[in-house]
């Protein structure tokens, strides 16, 4: 059964990041293009309810992709599965989570 | 020395821990890769061990690796795998092998029951014949993947079995996919909550391996996408 | 190399699937890293900023705006197929997939100089 979840939580995961990861890259492309000063970033992400939101969102959808994606590919590569391997991929997506929050804190607070 | 018209065939013989013999074997016209083989055993080592039943696609018991690739071997022709006259021929993978080219197929049965690939009735001989509408979108569904004759080329293929030794595979979860689309079984929310999982259709990739080699132009793949769809449907509304 | 079995459309795609995805994990947590420098101090990151300026450094981020893009294709591709009905046309949309994928890298890379 948890296969099932974390097969619904992975593909979730990914139909909420599909927009999100196409609205990074452009973000991407004009970041460079505008010279990539951290002032040019930090202007125009600071005090946006907007970037704070769609970045907060991305980091919570990549964590949860992440986590169970490097689930699958240890219990194929490897004969490690069960529950220690779920609590292990769990607080690798946590750990994620915690980085990534800060990062988006970092540039939008 | 090799004449222009013979072939060069290696042989899996012994078990897991055996080794290729080579053979030369006459080429002819219209020869499948299950003639050389039976050529082999009738004229030039009688201890060969190998499978097969009805030679025209119909049993599935005469699959082998041809050359890497899991093949029915009744129906694949040598000028067509070995143009260059060279034939490997080893027993088929992800199945344990009893001796040269014959496997022990017990998991693959085991896991076609373990996915309830069994038709479950509903109704009784008293009562009327079930009315089944050709062209429905379920009917059309169990009739894609209906031809199945269980000779474990896709499973041989596919490499998440190679991996996960408890996936279901390719034709167990296909005939799952075909009797959850039949109207008249009774066994459904069973039947998708024994394939869905880390052994079930969660598991496959869409490597579509199963798909390329079938020998029946089955689609696997598509099957087990359905399975997955429906799962992940039955697990949100709390039906699974 | 890549086993006769293996060698076909759906499989290279998986592959591609795969390793971008790995790599993306393991890039996520430096990137989110560099990131939080600005917490403490805008500066420290503009001092990164330069340092990616290099020419190492512009063809290792160009690599991995191609293993986002090329994931996020490949990923579209597997919910099409899971969650609409199959499509014949699945090794189109592969190559499809594949081309996309260089193309944005590309556009990255003429940007970025
Ligand atoms: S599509 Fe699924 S079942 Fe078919 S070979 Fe790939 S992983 Fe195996
Ligand atoms: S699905 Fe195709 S390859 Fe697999 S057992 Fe059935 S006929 Fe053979
Ligand atoms: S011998 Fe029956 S399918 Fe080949």
């Amino acid at each position: 059964m948890s296969g099932t979840w974390a097969y619904i939580a992975q593909r979730t995961s990914a139909m909420i990041m599909a927009p999100l990861v196409i609205l990074h890259l452009v973000v991407i492309v004009y970041a460079v293009r505008s010279g990539l000063t951290a002032e040019a970033i930090l202007g125009r992400t600071q005090g946006s309810l907007f970037w704070g939101l769609a970045y907060g969102l991305f980091v919570l959808a990549a964590a949860v992709h992440a986590a169970t994606g490097v689930r699958v590919v240890i219990s194929e590569v490897t004969r490690w599965r069960g529950r220690s391997l779920n609590l292990a991929v769990s607080a690798f997506g946590l750990v994620l989570l915690v980085l990534g929050g800060r990062a988006v804190a970092a540039v939008v607070l | 020395m090799p004449t222009m018209s013979a072939l060069n065939v290696s042989v899996w013989r012994g078990a897991a821990d055996g080794r290729f013999e080579t053979f030369e074997v006459p080429h002819s016209t219209n020869q499948t890769v299950l003639d050389v083989v039976t050529y082999i055993q009738r004229l030039l080592d009688s201890t060969l061990s190998y499978r097969f039943a009805c030679r025209v696609g119909m049993c599935g018991s005469c699959a082998m690796t041809v050359n890497g690739r899991p093949r029915w071997t009744c129906r694949t022709h040598v000028t067509k795998v070995a143009p260059d006259l060279r034939l490997e021929i080893a027993p088929l993978k992800n199945l344990p092998v009893i001796k040269d080219l014959t496997v022990d197929m017990s998991d693959f049965f085991t896991k076609w029951q373990r996915a309830k690939g069994r038709f479950a009735p509903t109704k009784t001989r008293s009562d009327p014949v079930e009315k089944i509408i050709p062209d429905s979108q379920a009917r059309q569904a169990a009739d894609a993947g209906i031809e199945c004759i269980n000779c474990a080329v896709c499973y041989a293929a596919c490499d998440v079995v190679t991996w996960n030794p408890d996936y279901l595979g390719p034709a167990a979860l296909n005939r799952a996919w075909t009797l959850q689309n039949d109207t008249r079984d009774g066994d459904q929310r069973q039947r998708l909550r024994a394939v869905a999982g880390d052994a079930g259709c969660h598991a496959c990739h869409t490597h579509q391996s199963c798909q390329e080699h079938c020998p029946k132009n089955l689609n696997p793949t598509a099957s087990i996408a359905g399975l997955k769809a429906a799962a992940f449907r039955a697990a949100l509304t709390g039906k699974l | 190399m890549i086993r006769p079995h293996r060698n076909h459309a759906g499989y290279w795609a998986f592959l591609l699937h795969r390793f971008s995805g790995l790599g993306l994990a393991v890039f996520l947590p430096a990137h989110f890293l560099v990131l939080g420098l600005a917490i403490e101090d805008a500066s420290k990151l503009d001092s990164f900023l330069v340092w990616t300026e290099g020419l190492p450094v512009k063809a290792a981020e160009m690599g991995l705006v191609f293993l986002l893009a090329i994931h996020l294709l490949g990923g579209l591709r597997l919910l099409m197929i899971e969650f609409l009905p199959w499509r014949d046309w699945q090794k189109t949309l592969i190559v499809f997939a594949g081309g996309a994928s260089v193309v944005i890298a590309f556009t990255f890379i003429v940007n970025a100089f």
